[in-house]
């Protein structure tokens, strides 16, 4: 196929809360050579339905072809690629950084002020910081914070909404 | 009332319309088959569960009924296994039942326990795991419906053994109710809009081509493709999967197109300006070379699953839905577009005389011997003998490949063959799922030496409930499929492919109860066959001593563009280059 662009994609699906769902949505991806970047199952409003985010790569042709293979998963009810849509975009991020010093510990207050993150558990030599964000804030926000010295760091991996004005919301049926 | 799970599967069964059911007991499933000799259900013991999801795949095939095996756990479930695939790539709708260890054993690496659902998750449509018996009865039913609508399907039902063993309330009229599964709604109407615009590019096509998949023929829209190409002058061509779409002698249809595919169907695929895919997947035995595929065509792709279309090769019409309803909209809207452009007759009547030359010029050809049983020959008599009206059964390799040359198919539904998957060894159950469903039709197993031997075992099975299937073994004493590829891309080293040491298959067949024949002369082939046909109350198998080093030709080298095929040698030294 002609289009070659590799771009990050990120994909919402909701999916019947069933033990075994995410298992075929998973294994799609080992057995179709797809990547998954990222991956995050939670409960919609309806306690019946999660929903999955993911974050994917490849070009327009695998990622159509990702789309279309999660539709055909029977407990799959909706698939989204909410790349180029108005959205909320969130990732949540804890990381516990090396603070020795007075300087660090206000070098990284400061940084946490300026990201609206907070600091959340405290040692003799370490700050948690824990920060909300896109995922662009919080790779800038790792960037930075970086030579402190990481001990330690979870993320979550991106959850998105689209955003309710832009004349369309999720209502796009399976095909 | 109250009923056990096993009383409520069998009764769930009846309810859906399932007579027979192929299957093997075991631990997990005792319940189950204690309590069959009750039911009304016809059950078939195979000898190996492998052969039971072959046969319920063939009498699937056979009927465009939902086939139905039953499995115990663990090696019973493993055993599956290739069944399952076999019928999931071949689109053909399988619901099977396997038991497993109770509920509140399992994850416990229990005697005979597998994790089923994990294992046959990647190579069926969906499955189950029944965690209590309430859930039983909704979930055949939920089974059943995945099975054959949207595109049919293999769906296992894993059964706990106290799910079958516990009583709960079964509700008959509830059963009856439609299903109702909110996530899964096929698309069966085709777009009116798309269709309207196909049957315009239809109708003023220069060289357009029909490419019939096994689409057609499972949703039966046979008849209304065939119409098409009569009402707007089309070359038809076929997949392995759909040539039983076409009356064999039709004078429009080019016969498969594809690696083995004839001389003109894969030239009009190569020079047409539009090809219609109905029901057809864009497969890599299909296309060769896919960039070189059908590269001045435009592509209409006419799909009941989405995801096919557009995934090998780029479409410019996709019509998404079942391909008889479409059919029966594009139908109309093709003749009223045909009707409009009466001056694109005269440009099809030439493409038309353009494919039909190729046809001339370049058949199928072997050289016929009268002192070696040439295979191609053999699939020939038993074509003469049948009347061209059996319904025929294949394993897989070059006997699969002459019998989709030049056994000529009158209805759909006759060519029952493990096409995707390839799976050697379907042949011989898959024809006693196929008698079993079509007892009326003669089934002829076209089989090889190698592919026969993978599941002989079923021939037991057909003795045991007087299953009179026919066998012909082309036997080569080779892989030969294998041999080919060695003699044509690997300098003839002949790697594990010789079968020299061989069981007697005569004598193997009378020791199981059958009939054994054999030929080993052209002139004994018609008078065995005749044989054969009298034989009506147990299997016969046919042994053909056949041409050793006989090859599958046209055919198109690996990583070739389907114009590149190989030709017979017509009569000459070597076989040769098309241009």
């Amino acid at each position: 196929m002609e289009r070659k662009e590799h771009r990050k994609h990120i994909i919402s699906v909701l999916v019947e809360n069933q033990p075994g769902a995410l298992a075929r949505i998973i294994e799609l991806f080992s057995s179709r050579g797809y990547n998954i970047e990222s991956l995050n199952v939670g409960h919609t409003e309806d306690p019946t339905i999660s929903r999955i985010t993911m974050v994917a790569k490849g070009d327009e042709h695998t990622i159509e072809q990702i789309v279309k293979q999660l539709r055909r998963i029977i407990d799959v009810f909706k698939v989204r690629d909410l790349t180029d849509k108005k959205k909320l975009d969130r990732e949540l991020l804890i990381v516990r950084l090396l603070v020795d010093t007075p300087q660090k510990k206000e070098e990284v207050k400061r940084l946490a002020d300026i990201f609206g993150a907070q600091i959340v558990d405290v040692s003799h030599d370490t700050y948690t910081v824990e920060l909300t964000g896109d995922e662009e804030q919080v790779d800038a926000f790792l960037e930075l914070i970086k030579p402190f010295g990481i001990r330690e760091m979870a993320r979550t991996g991106r959850v998105a909404m689209v955003r309710a004005l832009q004349g369309e919301t999720f209502g796009d049926e399976k095909q | 009332m109250k009923l056990s799970g096993a009383e409520i599967l069998l009764r769930a069964l009846e309810l859906e319309g399932v007579e027979k059911i192929f299957g093997y007991p075991g631990g997990a499933v005792l319940d189950i088959y204690d309590r069959l000799p009750f039911s009304p259900l016809k059950h078939y013991l195979t000898r190996h569960e492998q052969g039971a999801a072959h046969a319920a795949d063939g009498y699937a095939r056979a009927t465009g009924k939902v086939g139905v095996c039953f499995a115990t756990s663990g090696p019973g479930a493993t055993n599956l296994v290739t069944g399952l695939a076999t019928a999931q790539i071949d689109s053909s709708p399988i619901v099977a039942f396997t038991g497993n260890v109770p509920t509140f054993m399992i994850g416990n690496d229990a005697f005979q326990e597998v994790d089923t659902v994990g294992i046959t998750r990647p190579i069926t449509k969906h499955n189950f795991l029944v965690k209590d018996v309430k859930d039983l009865a909704d979930t055949v039913k939920k089974a059943f419906h995945i099975a054959k609508t949207g595109r049919p399907g293999a769906v296992l039902v894993d059964l706990p053994k106290d799910v079958t063993r516990e009583l709960t309330d079964f509700f008959e009229e509830e059963y009856k109710t439609p299903v109702q599964i909110r996530s899964y709604k096929p698309v069966l109407k085709g777009h009116p809009g798309q269709i309207k615009r196909a049957a315009k590019a239809i109708a003023t096509a220069e060289r357009p081509v029909l490419y019939i998949g096994g689409g057609v023929v499972s949703s039966g829209a046979s008849d209304l493709v065939v119409k098409m190409a009569e009402v707007a002058n089309i070359p038809m061509v076929a997949t392995l999967m759909g040539l039983t779409a076409v009356p064999g002698n039709h004078p429009f249809f080019l016969g498969m197109l594809g690696m083995h595919g004839t001389y003109a169907a894969n030239m009009a695929v190569q020079e047409a300006d539009l090809l219609i895919a109905i029901g057809a997947r864009f497969d890599d035995r299909v296309t060769g070379k896919l960039s070189e595929f059908a590269p001045n065509a435009k592509v209409i792709h006419i799909d009941i699953d989405s995801a096919e279309i557009g995934k090998n090769k780029p479409v410019d019409i996709p019509i998404v839905g079942d391909a008889k309803l479409v059919m029966e909209e594009l139908l109309p809207e093709v003749e009223k577009q045909v009707a409009k452009n009466r001056e694109f007759y005269a440009v099809r009547e030439k493409w038309l005389v353009k494919v039909r030359s190729w046809a001339e010029r370049y058949p199928l050809w072997y050289e016929p011997s009268d002192r070696v049983i040439k295979p191609q020959f053999v699939i020939e008599k038993i074509w003469q003998v049948t009347k061209g009206e059996a319904i025929i059964t294949t394993d897989v390799g070059q006997h699969q490949m002459w019998t989709a040359q030049y056994y000529k198919f009158k209805f759909p539904r006759q060519l029952i063959t493990s096409g995707g998957l390839g799976t050697m060894g379907f042949g011989v159950p898959a024809a006693i799922g196929a008698k079993v469903g079509r007892p009326d039709k003669t089934v002829f197993c076209i089989s090889g030496d190698g592919s026969f031997q993978m599941n002989m075992q079923e021939i037991v099975t057909a003795v045991h409930y007087n299953i009179p299937i026919k066998v012909a073994i082309l036997n080569n004493n080779f892989l030969g499929m294998v041999r080919q590829w060695q003699g044509i891309f690997y300098d003839k080293n002949y790697s594990q492919v010789h079968l020299d040491v061989q069981p007697d298959f005569v004598k193997l067949v009378e020791a199981m109860g059958g009939v054994g024949l054999r030929a080993e002369r052209p002139s004994e082939v018609e008078e065995v066959l005749k044989e054969a046909m009298a034989i009506n109350d147990r299997p016969v198998v046919i042994d053909f001593i056949v041409d050793r080093e006989e090859d599958v030709f046209p055919m198109v080298p690996p990583g070739g563009a389907l114009h590149e095929m190989i030709l017979p040698s017509y009569g000459k030294k070597k076989e040769r280059k098309a241009v």
